[in-house]
């Protein structure tokens, strides 16, 4: 993991408002272009693609902003019958969600005993977790109980999902139960 | 009550503030004077945990003061049923109950029938083994001085409220309850919420404008995936999921057993088959049941706790866990974290490295070396670097595209979960043992380029088609149990009911009447706004009032008209059968204020906390009799003498749940930087703490080190002659990301509501004092 290495005072200091460009500069963040002059300036010659907040259930309406494959601004969509161009704190920084340093960029592995990740390529892990998935799922695979036909797996859990699209929800629901999984449980139980 | 939307909702606020600009009144009611109260006209403080007593006041107040909607109750609710003999309430038990099982026998709550089954009524709510007359002897028990004496609520305020609320019982007045985890996350979550839900139907108020009890989601799609499935006792569109018992051993057998004879639900079977074609497509004929034996039919509970139980027994050896961190957001999140080292393996999806998917670390406090679980993490990309639909609080299913590629390596959830499916599919595709049968006959055809699905064709899956023709639905009521039509969900079937008109993109705009924007986006189930909107009309269809007209029937054009689409058959009239039973989703299509379904009572009753600092006052019942307790040390609990002052927890507008989005971002870790604990001036001069002293809350499952923040927003609660001290902190932190701090969840316990198992996290027993 690349980790941001500052203080937490040193931090605060550079982040403030009237330090904006200098923590740019200093932090390393790859934002000058945003940061840099006014609004105008900012989202001229932008794409502006609108989505929705991704944070609490209100579904409020927010415009995306790219250029040259960045996110250069976000704002509340004026359109938005819900917000009309309003947004929290939360849904005004989710540009951030793209451009923070902490975002995961590689898949990550962690051998058993092992202290640290390794990175690894998408295809390798596919496959091992394909592999782990069906040695588990082979030995606990329980077809009839009491004679009634069962065809699950209680060794294998799935859970969350509740940030996920419609679309993904209804695959994994119907992945997870189509492998025999019913510990199966998301964020509204908790 | 219950919710704080100021702070975790804030865009909502903004319609509460619009509402008082129009002569609304905004009541708050929480243990803590939050944001939301600081704007409210009325504000009443109770204990966390005493919400029944507090409603069941309200309840008792507009029956004594004859504020309730009278013909609305008679006619749109179950109060005019007559209970069967037998049916009793003492010291706390309602009748049936087994005090070895912890459970109650429901047949004792049974409505009285006639022949036909149809429940015989007495609208004049007279008879005194009605509905109506046997709330009002229960409630009677509800009486100011003791709801006060429970609650601590000072008793003017509390009557405050009662006459503010019960004014909305009027024709032309609508009053809504908002609420969120502050109702739910008790023994008594689900009755909680009953009690709002009884309280609204004596008033009139549910299926009209500014009505109704309004579940503040959390999550931008909890909604949207609850109603696909991803809780374990339900199917896509709340189709119970079959467990292992004789009676749904086969699909005939389940479809008998659960399919109600009358309501909406009685069309089940075209649902559950349409949805097995859907999962099963040619794999799914009428000779195997349409592939119903695939269906995993489990026995037990595999709730969240359960769950994580079963894992620090050992009993799971591999988890998935997709954008969720459950060290920071699971109940005794310390026993959680100890229980992930128990896993043989575990994937994780998420945009970042959590306290969860790195609980093996010598940072999260483990020893790496003795930790053998292989862990997969992952790389998500963020909801605007893929496309695809959230439903949010009020079912409006939202499109949201893509504004840019995935960061780095990172993918859509879709995609991930795609290509495991195929791969997991492929490596059994030469195998013939029953493992392999039920995944062989899963039916994964979904296009795209690559490794990418194409969205398209999963969204017409779930709208649905005819099985031959391959041609859209135009909606549920196309949908057959013989297998000729394909719906994965058919609550949202009708969002896309022809070739390129996906509806979930709409983005028109103009308010279409009430504020309904039936033309922006588009709303399950058939583009309704308002639920059971039919109850905005009185028994002959007529509107109650000019004011809060929704929809009405139109005789000259022999249908139901107005600003929503009716939530009603919209050509059946006022005086044809079932013309006046709005609640359609229910059997008898009316309100339950009776509901003789649930496990812990067929009314809310006051049962005090798993952990509490004094006596339950309303009967010798202490705990809810019905929670299920697991044993030993997974779930300790904590008593009053060591630990006698009150938790609960909540959320700050700057952070996330359990933080992972908001405290991995630079300015919003800025903004919400430490983690704190909030308390009274009363309770920090007792403990001899002040404000920004680091100090140490400690409960029977651990202890955590936090900042001390020392405000009026909390007060002593006195009641009873007693005072009883309540603290308050958000969840949201943990040890990785900018904004660090401990984890509140480390306090709180196992322990669950009796319907749904959702954690007690809003109330439990802990003590504090100075760090140093």
């Amino acid at each position: 993991m690349v980790e941001i290495n500052l203080n937490r005072r040193q931090f605060l200091k550079l982040s403030g408002a009237t330090a904006a460009t200098l923590a740019i500069v200093e932090l390393g963040f790859n934002e000058k272009e945003a940061y840099a002059s006014s609004k105008e300036f900012k989202i001229a010659k932008s794409t502006v693609t609108p989505t929705i907040c991704c944070y609490c259930g209100v579904g409020c309406g927010i415009l995306v902003h790219t250029k040259d494959n960045a996110v250069v601004y976000t704002e509340g969509d004026p359109d938005h019958p819900v917000n009309e161009g309003k947004l929290c704190s939360k849904g005004t920084t989710i540009r951030q969600l793209y451009t923070t340093e902490k975002r995961l960029t590689k898949p990550l592995y962690r051998a058993p005993g092992s202290s640290k990740w390794e990175e690894k390529e998408w295809d390798w892990m596919y496959d091992r977790i394909a592999k782990r998935v069906k040695e588990t799922r082979d030995a606990s695979f329980v077809d009839k109980e009491d004679g009634i036909i069962v065809n699950k797996t209680e060794r294998i859990a799935s859970l969350g999902g509740a940030a996920l699209d419609n679309e993904e929800t209804y695959l994994l629901s119907k992945m997870m139960r189509g492998l025999g999984i019913v510990y199966l449980e998301h964020q509204a139980r908790i | 009550m219950g919710a704080n939307p100021a702070e975790n909702h804030p865009i909502s606020f903004r319609w509460l503030l619009k509402a008082r600009e129009n002569g609304g009144k905004i009541v708050s009611v929480d243990p803590r004077f939050t944001r939301s109260s600081s704007q409210a006209d009325l504000y009443a403080p109770l204990r966390s945990g005493t919400d029944i007593p507090f409603v069941g006041g309200m309840i008792k107040y507009a029956i004594d003061n004859n504020l309730f909607h009278k013909e609305y109750v008679a006619k749109y609710t179950n109060a005019s049923f007559i209970v069967k003999e037998g049916f009793d309430f003492k010291d706390g038990l309602f009748s049936g109950y087994n005090e070895e099982t912890r459970s109650y026998d429901k047949t004792k709550w049974e409505f009285e029938t006639a022949e036909d089954g149809t429940p015989i009524r007495d609208e004049s709510l007279e008879n005194p083994r009605s509905v109506f007359q046997l709330l009002k002897k229960h409630y009677s028990r509800y009486d100011v001085e003791t709801v006060v004496n429970v609650t601590g609520t000072p008793k003017n305020d509390f009557l405050k409220v009662c006459e503010a609320f019960c004014s909305t019982g009027k024709p032309g007045k609508s009053g809504t309850i908002m609420y969120a985890m502050g109702t739910t996350q008790h023994t008594v979550g689900t009755q909680n919420v009953r009690a709002f839900g009884i309280l609204q139907l004596l008033l009139g108020n549910i299926g009209l404008p500014g009505g109704g009890i309004n579940a503040l989601r959390g999550e931008s799609n909890v909604q949207g995936s609850t109603d696909f499935g991803l809780l374990f006792g339900d199917l896509p569109g709340y189709v119970g999921a079959p467990k292992a018992l004789p009676e749904h051993a086969s699909l005939k057998a389940y479809l008998e057993k659960e399919t109600p004879k009358t309501g909406y639900w009685s069309n089940k079977p075209k649902f559950l088959v349409s949805m097995l074609k859907a999962w099963y497509g040619p794999n799914a004929t009428k000779e195997n049941e349409f592939g119903y034996h695939n269906i995993p039919k489990g026995n037990k509970n595999y709730s969240h706790m359960a769950l994580f139980n079963a894992m620090y027994k050992g009993e799971l050896d591999g988890t998935f866990l997709i954008g969720t961190n459950p060290v920071v957001g699971g109940p005794n999140a310390g026993k959680e974290k100890e229980a992930l080292s128990k896993l043989k393996w575990m994937v994780a999806v998420d945009l970042w490295e959590t306290e969860t998917s790195a609980f093996w670390q010598k940072d999260a406090g483990s020893n790496p070396e003795k930790i053998d679980t292989e862990v997969f993490l992952l790389p998500a990309c963020s909801s605007f670097e893929k496309e695809g639909s959230v439903s949010n609080s009020s079912r409006w299913m939202q499109y949201r595209w893509k504004a840019i590629e995935p960061k780095g390596e990172s993918k859509a959830d879709l995609e991930i979960i795609h290509s495991l499916a195929t791969r997991i599919k492929k490596l059994y595709k030469n195998e013939s043992t029953p493992a392999a049968k039920t995944i062989n006959a899963l039916h994964w055809e979904y296009g795209g380029h690559g490794e990418h699905p194409d969205i398209d064709v999963i969204c017409k899956e779930i709208n649905g088609y005819d099985a031959k023709t391959g041609k859209l639905v135009a909606n549920f009521n196309s949908l057959l149990d013989d297998g000729t039509t394909i719906c994965g969900n058919w609550i949202y079937s009708g969002f896309y009911p022809e070739e390129g008109k996906n509806l979930s993109k709409r983005r028109d705009n103009k308010d279409t009447g009430g504020g309904n924007f039936l033309n922006w986006s588009y709303a399950w189930p058939m583009n309704r706004r308002i639920l059971y909107n039919r109850a905005s009309a009185d028994p002959s269809g007529k509107p109650w009032s000019k004011e809060k007209a929704v929809i009405w029937w139109d005789g000259l054009q022999k249908k139901w008209v107005g600003n929503d689409v009716p939530d009603f058959k919209p050509v059946v009239s006022p005086s044809e059968p079932g013309g006046q039973n709005p609640f359609i989703m229910m059997k008898d299509g009316v309100g339950g204020v009776f509901a003789p379904s649930l496990n812990d009572g067929p009314f809310p009753e006051h049962y005090e906390p798993f952990e509490s600092p004094v006596a339950n006052l309303f009967s010798k019942q202490e705990m809810n009799p019905t929670v299920f307790i697991f044993d030993g040390s997974f779930n300790k609990k904590g008593n009053k003498s060591k630990f006698p002052i009150i938790g609960t927890t909540y959320r700050v507008s700057e952070h996330w749940q359990s933080g992972t989005m908001t405290r991995n971002q630079e300015w919003l870790s800025e903004l919400a930087a430490h983690m704190f604990i909030e308390m009274s001036e009363e309770l920090a001069k007792e403990k001899g703490i002040k404000n920004k002293d680091k100090i140490i809350v400690s409960s029977a499952r651990g202890e955590i080190t936090a900042y001390a923040m020392v405000t009026k927003r909390f007060k002593p609660h006195k009641m009873n002659g007693k005072t009883v001290h309540q603290i308050g902190m958000p969840w949201h932190f943990g040890y990785k990301g900018f904004a660090t701090g401990d984890t509140a969840n480390r306090l709180t316990p196992h322990i669950g509501d009796a319907n749904t198992n959702i954690p007690e996290f809003k109330a439990f027993l802990c003590n504090v004092r100075r760090a140093d």
